[in-house]
């Protein structure tokens, strides 16, 4: 419990920060009388919000979830389960793994035509460009994971004639949950990116890609900015809520052990 | 009483490394019987660890043959004949001290009322008990290898292979770690192979003492302790204690022949 700095500390000094960023940024645009065009002031926007709650609550399930969650959870599932995959049998590390690779290195503006394409306007082709996008990282780090015993604790495991399901529930899978975390931690930002600019590419009439995008051409800055707001608000709840996730599964990690 | 449980003969064996071949072992013939304590001691690089990881079938001998309780080592091992206690307590820090211990049990398809008895049956005999909640890395290096000890003890092997276990601790500690050692397997009536650096511990813990010596490695000297089962600390003191140091303190000079 000690060493741990206060709750004022952790939450209050970023808070604090944010806040005075705001009140300088207001000062700002109003002292200087910079266009609305070119940068509204916060107030603005938050006045934009507050008129426009009801669009940007239509975006936002739009985008974040049924686009950018149903696409994290499905890239996730199927990276894990390819690397577990991957990692028992050696033909698919020498077969799948490039393949991967490749995918992975595919852009997302060609990408997010050609799922258009294949699932239609709608948010399932958004959910399949986050796929592809957080795959090969989830895949990449659980694989780096599994591979992350030591010598000793796989001796271990073999001095007590355990099968491999044994060992790989009871060893590989825990001493891979950092490692998986990590690949979560970047999914989760990829996976927000991805479900908005996904949208440029052809979208129904509602979205925040696709609301950034037709403001933008309206000169309706404010509206751009909210949506930026929300989406900005909505990355960050979504990292703090896997970090939460691995602090409770990976608190045995030296980088996790605190207050025990 | 006689039953020969390890029986090694003409046993060698050869590492392929990239600087050339490492003998690791050569023709080393050795007979450990039932309700032995037989210590290995030698200058590091003499093959003490292959040694006992031959035995334990985490190592394939290159020529010779070695059985175990009468059966080839793999077999043995998969008939979870012995417990192995590392250099490194290497307790998975996942699990706590409690599970840890249970792990070769849950492993082994113990009955989960079997596996709660033995874990505090072992806690105990390592004086561990009230630490069972704790994790790894809660505790103090000592207790860590206290409860590596006790993950050996807790199912029925009547076999125990220890690679330096107390190599890392200090003096004070591994006094009286030897001492609980010794009462365990007079209690247990295990037969015993431990491997040290220590030429006091050797002479205070074994029936027997193997002395070896590098390049290649092999075995130089074999005395048999005429100190009775009963052996309080003080025993170091007597003359028939310093007899068996000198013999082998004489032992590792003969097979070194060099000096660093
Ligand atoms: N896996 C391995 N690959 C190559 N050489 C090894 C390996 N394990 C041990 N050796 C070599 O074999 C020799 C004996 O090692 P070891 O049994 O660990 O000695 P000790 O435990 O007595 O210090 C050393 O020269 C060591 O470098
Ligand atoms: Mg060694």
């Amino acid at each position: 419990m000690t060493g741990q700095p206060s709750l004022f500390l952790r939450i209050g000094l970023p808070l604090g920060f944010g806040i005075a960023v705001l009140v300088l940024w207001e000062l700002f645009v109003v002292g200087f009388n910079i266009p609305r065009a070119i940068l509204p002031a916060p107030s603005e926007i938050w006045a934009a919000i507050q008129r426009s709650t009801a669009i940007l609550w239509v975006d936002w399930v739009q985008t974040v979830l049924k686009g950018a969650l149903t696409g994290l959870l499905i890239g996730a599932v199927a990276g894990f389960v390819a690397a577990l995959a991957i990692d028992r049998v050696d033909f698919l590390r020498r077969g799948l793994l490039p393949v991967a690779n490749f995918v992975a290195a595919l852009p997302i503006v060609g990408v997010a035509p050609i799922m258009v394409m294949w699932f239609g306007f709608d948010w399932q082709s958004k959910a399949a460009v986050v796929v592809v996008m957080v795959f090969f990282p989830i895949l990449v780090n659980t694989l780096a994971g599994l591979a992350a015993t030591d010598r000793m604790q796989r001796d271990l495991m073999r001095t007590y004639s355990a099968s491999h399901a044994q060992t790989l529930t009871k060893l590989r899978l825990p001493a891979a949950m950092p490692f998986v975390f990590n690949g979560l931690k970047i999914s989760a930002t990829l996976a927000l990116i991805g479900a908005i600019v996904a949208e440029y590419f052809g979208s129904p009439t509602k979205g925040m890609g696709f609301r950034i995008s037709t403001e933008v051409g309206r000169l309706g800055i404010d509206m751009v900015w909210a949506e930026i707001a929300v989406s900005a608000l909505t990355g960050t709840v979504l990292y703090g809520f896997v970090v939460l996730i691995e602090r409770w599964v990976t608190f045995w990690h030296p980088s996790q052990r605190r207050g025990r | 009483m006689n039953r020969s449980v390890i029986s090694a003969s003409d046993l060698s064996l050869t590492f392929q490394t990239n600087d050339g071949p490492v003998h690791a072992l050569k023709d080393v013939s050795l007979d450990i019987h039932k309700g032995d304590f037989v210590s290995f001691i030698g200058p590091s690089g003499c093959g003490k660890t292959t040694f006992l990881r031959v035995m334990a079938d985490l190592e394939h001998p290159t020529g010779g043959s070695i059985t175990v309780n009468g059966v080839s080592a793999a077999e043995a091992r998969r008939n979870r004949a012995y417990g192995y206690v590392f250099q490194a307590a290497g307790l998975y820090p996942w699990r706590t001290i409690g599970g840890n211990i249970r792990l070769p049990l849950e492993i082994m398809g113990y009955s989960k009322a079997d596996q709660a008895e033995r874990v505090a049956r072992v806690l105990e005999l390592v004086e561990l008990d009230g630490f069972e909640k704790k994790f790894p890395w809660q505790l103090s290096g000592g207790m860590q290898q206290r409860a590596s000890i006790a993950r050996a003890l807790a199912f029925d092997a009547d076999i125990l292979l220890m690679d330096e276990p107390f190599g890392a601790l200090d003096e004070i500690v591994r006094d009286h770690l030897n001492e609980q050692l010794l009462a365990l397997w007079r209690r247990t009536e295990k037969t015993i192979a431990f491997v040290t650096h220590s030429i006091p511990e050797a002479v205070y813990l074994s029936t027997k003492i193997v002395v070896m010596s590098p390049r290649p490695g092999r075995i130089s000297d074999v005395i048999d302790s005429p100190l009775p089962k009963e052996r309080p600390l003080e025993i170091r003191d007597t003359p028939e204690f310093i007899e068996i140091a000198h013999r082998v303190r004489d032992g590792l000079r003969a097979g070194h022949g060099y000096d660093d």
